[in-house]
């Protein structure tokens, strides 16, 4: 483990210091492989990961990282060339980490071979001058020299201390599994990356929003969902062809404390086959207790309103219908959503606007907000645009925002902004011949509302292979720190008409206290003697 | 007893606690400052004077009665301020334990900032009490119950928030492991840190020679005792740590999120002190690095520790662990862009 190069004199007429090719790839293995090298990279192992904590990334979330982008013009190329958006994995992050993994194997594999002889080794004879061990203890006594080494040999090694062979002292040794929980923890830490990188590069990650209703399903092809993030190596057809459905979904509303109107206790009721011909199954889908079918789990992890909104054009014809899904912008499920009505004739007609489970009004801003996450008084609030909705380019739209470039806002004849203000049940109908709009009333939900869950899906391979590695990462760990590997020697010899018994013992973690351990067994050794004597 | 009462039980003990480690700060302090008069014996003593379990040796000098006097009275106040440390960490559990009580459904007491600096704090000064006499941590009193206080106080007046129950992602038992095993690494790391920082402070203090030793620091350990203290502190944080961050962390986010790792804030900061305080490890065992610089490496972790649990709360809005705002988002932003 020494850092420092060769000593020898060089062999040949070369002059000092220069080298062959052989000893500099020799050279820069050692220090590749050097503990102060271990040390560096984890430093800055540790250092690289700060940016990835500071600037939004692309894998954490993708919505964030695209609105930093557009706020710095100037800095977004900077950093992409960086990777800094996805820092964790760029070259250089990986760079660092496979460096240092290289230098755990370089430093590793020889000690192996080195543990492996000291393993089976014995103890080391006894110095000649025990007293010259920073702990040590002495006693003169009348019993023979082979007693008192007998009877040590035996305390010795009921502490299962590994004994040597010597007459005149005993030499014993524990702790050798130190040595190897320290190896179990470095070659864990490769395990874990091995089942860290197989789950970035065979799983996958996929999201869906889900109506609550037998009548919406959900099959699980890529096609099915929302978004779907694939690791590189990841294959179709490990997709598992189970399909679901969520019949019903519970929330619990608190509605005293200082949390009142937060939501908890959420159920979606879930009925769901494992295969196409499998028998149908039902799960109450919780947050924090997700469903497994085969390798793949399925998360509860969001919900909101699905209010159904009806179009008529000015034909009377329904243009539009069906649930439409508002996102949530705050705690009490104040919502945001958009409809188009492209075939509206005589022209087209977008509605954006804001959906409030119970609605109140502020008169501070003069505008309405949501009390309640709880539907006790719901009601849409939309504006209208007419005009083109640009959905006739070919070019894909989101389904939560209107293309408004080419459309003209209603207003009234003040000037002030048309809205379109609904409860469930009500329609109102639309200036100039436009037609109207309505929000049903969905019988046999809460508030009348349709509802709609997120669901979460992926497949995590390698997950138990991280897993024990870490388990085993840790108990190698706990081996390494808290088994004391200890020598310990025993001499006793005639002297004069007595027996001096000379005790001592040696620390070979650095840090433990062996002056205990000394004293302990002389108290051991004098005591039992008086015992045996008695 | 009604939420409410213990409710307001849990503060009246916060505030006893309170009063009590500060008292516990007094009889210290006269203790220390009684010594001050007392000649050091000779340099070995001062690594000897921590020898004497449960108070600060002293110096066998002239063997004057008032001498000796002082001495007893130095020892008493010693032991007098550990007896209510002691004391203090006892009523600051009735505040932990009245303050889950409160919470319906009952519930582990770390819901916020509040609830995680009081549980902090609690087990700073628990595994203060508790190794006190194994690692002969008597040097150590004035500086932890300061700490304590401080933090404390700072909860009290800042932190402060009523009982509410957990959001849904909070309440599983993976969440209680998870908190536990993180808070009482936090514990044991910062007991560590404080140790580090006085082994910086004394090592300078004989470098520059005998003269710039006086009073507390003259008393401290040698260095290489503050090393081993500060190492044992380290060791045991460590693998407590690991069990926190990298198992039942993991555990947990997966059964919440649907990833074990998501390289957020809180998590990448967590990483980052586990890979500090392998650093640090390292450090002790690499010529060079060993002392001064693995020191400095302890002092670099307790700070990454601490911005996680300060910094990432506050000032990070992309972490799905910020508790300090009440409740997360209702829905991921990811869902956004469809
Ligand atoms: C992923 C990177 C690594 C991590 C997380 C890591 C972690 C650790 C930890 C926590 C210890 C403490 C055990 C103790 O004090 O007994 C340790 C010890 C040790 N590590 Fe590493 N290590 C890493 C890489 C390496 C590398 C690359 C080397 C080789 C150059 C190395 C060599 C050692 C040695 C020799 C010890 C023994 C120290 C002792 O006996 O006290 N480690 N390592």
């Amino acid at each position: 483990m020494s850092t420092a190069l060769s000593t020898r004199p060089p062999e040949d007429d070369r002059r000092p210091g220069e080298l062959t090719f052989r000893e500099l790839l020799r050279w820069v293995w050692r220090q590749v492989t050097s503990m102060r090298t271990a040390l560096i990279l984890l430093l800055l192992l540790a250092l690289a990961a700060i940016p990835g904590s500071v600037i939004p990334q692309t894998g954490v979330d993708a919505l964030k990282t695209s609105n930093w982008q557009s706020d710095h013009p100037k800095l977004t190329p900077v950093y992409e060339r960086l990777g800094l958006f996805s820092v964790y994995d760029s070259a250089w992050f990986s760079a660092i980490y496979i460096l240092l993994m290289i230098s755990l194997v370089g430093c590793i594999v020889p000690r192996t071979f080195h543990y492996w002889r000291g393993m089976r080794a014995k103890p080391p004879t006894a110095p000649s001058n025990l007293g010259r061990l920073p702990d040590h203890a002495s006693y003169v006594t009348t019993e023979d020299p082979e007693v008192v080494l007998e009877r040590a040999r035996l305390l010795l090694k009921r502490r299962r201390y590994r004994l040597g062979d010597g007459t005149e002292a005993v030499s014993a040794e524990r702790g050798y599994l130190r040595e190897v929980g320290n190896l179990v923890f470095h070659l864990s830490v490769l395990v874990v990356l091995v089942g860290f990188a197989m789950g970035g590069l065979f799983g996958y990650k996929g999201g869906v929003i889900m109506l609550v209703g037998d009548t919406y399903g959900f099959a699980n092809t890529p096609d099915q969902y929302d978004e779907f993030k694939p690791g590189s190596l990841f294959q179709a057809d490990q997709m598992e062809p189970f399909s679901f459905s969520i019949d019903d979904f519970d929330v619990d509303w608190l509605t005293t404390g200082p949390r009142a109107g937060m939501a908890r206790g959420f159920q979606s009721h879930l009925k769901y086959q494992d295969s196409l011909a499998g028998a149908e199954k039902s799960y109450d889908l919780r947050v924090n207790h997700p469903l497994t079918i085969g390798n793949t789990d399925i998360f509860l992890i969001g919900h909101g309103y699905a209010p159904v909104i009806t179009v008529r054009d000015g034909e009377g014809n329904v243009v539009q219908s069906g649930p439409t899904i508002f996102l949530p912008t705050s705690q009490s499920f104040q919502s945001i959503g958009v409809v188009k009505a492209a075939d509206a004739e005589p022209t087209q007609i977008g509605l954006e606007g804001e959906f409030y489970p119970t609605v109140a009004f502020s008169q501070e801003t003069g505008s309405y907000y949501s009390l309640l996450g709880k539907p006790i008084d719901p009601m849409i609030s939309m504006l209208v645009y007419t005009g083109d909705l640009g959905m006739d380019d070919g070019v894909p739209q989101s389904v939560y925002a209107l293309d408004k470039s080419k459309t003209t806002m209603l207003t009234k004849k003040n000037g002030t902004p048309y809205r379109v203000d609904l409860r469930p049940g009500e329609t109102q109908k639309l200036p100039n011949g436009l037609g109207s709009v309505t929000f049903e009333n969905v019988a046999g939900v809460p508030g009348g509302v349709q509802q709609w869950n997120k669901i979460q899906i992926s497949q995590t391979p390698g997950k138990w292979v991280a897993l024990t590695g870490v388990v085993l990462a840790l108990i190698g760990l706990l081996g390494s720190l808290f088994i004391r590997p200890r020598r310990v020697w025993v001499r006793a010899r005639r002297e004069g008409d007595g027996t001096l018994v000379e005790v001592a013992a040696l620390d070979r973690s650095g840090g433990g206290d062996v002056a205990v351990v000394v004293d302990e067994l002389v108290t051991t050794l004098q005591g039992k003697q008086r015992e045996d004597e008695s | 007893m009604t939420d409410a009462a213990w409710e307001s039980l849990s503060n009246q003990a916060i505030a006893a606690a309170g009063l009590l480690y500060f008292l516990a700060l007094l009889a210290h302090l006269v203790e220390w400052a009684s010594l001050r008069k007392v000649p050091l014996a000779s340099g070995a003593a001062a690594s000897e004077s921590v020898d004497i379990p449960g108070g600060v040796a002293l110096a066998t000098g002239p063997d004057s009665d008032e001498a000796e006097d002082r001495a007893r009275r130095t020892a008493l106040f010693g032991r007098l301020g550990y007896l209510v440390t002691c004391l203090a960490v006892a009523v600051h559990f009735v505040s932990l334990f009245s303050r889950g009580m409160a919470a319906d459904p009952n519930r582990v007491p770390w819901g916020n900032m509040y609830e995680f600096t009081l549980t902090g704090t609690f087990v700073v000064a628990f595994l203060y009490a508790v190794l006190y006499r194994r690692l002969r941590l008597a040097w150590m009193a004035p500086i932890v119950l300061a700490f304590v206080l401080t933090v404390l106080m700072v909860a009290v007046i800042w932190l402060y928030s009523p009982v509410a129950p957990l959001t849904e992602a909070l309440s599983s038992y993976w969440l209680v492991i998870h908190v536990v095993s993180a808070i009482i690494a936090t514990g044991a790391f910062t007991l560590g840190g404080i140790t580090s920082a006085l082994y910086l402070v004394k090592a300078r203090a004989l470098a520059r020679g005998a003269d710039a030793e006086s009073g507390y620091v003259a008393r401290l350990p040698q260095p290489e005792a503050l090393d081993r203290v500060a190492y044992r502190l380290h060791a045991f944080g460590f693998p407590v740590w690991t069990f926190a961050v990298l198992i039942t962390g993991p555990i947990w986010a997966h059964q919440a999120w649907s990833s074990y790792w998501n390289w957020d804030p809180k998590e990448v900061w967590a990483f980052i002190t586990w890979v500090v305080y392998a650093a640090y490890l390292h450090a002790r065992t690499t010529a060079g690095w060993k002392g001064r610089n693995a020191a400095i490496l302890a002092l670099v972790g307790v700070a990454t520790l601490w911005f996680n649990f300060i910094g990432i709360n506050y000032f990070s809005t992309t972490s799905q662990h910020s508790y300090a705002g009440g409740a997360p988002a209702p829905i991921s932003a990811e869902t956004l862009q469809r």
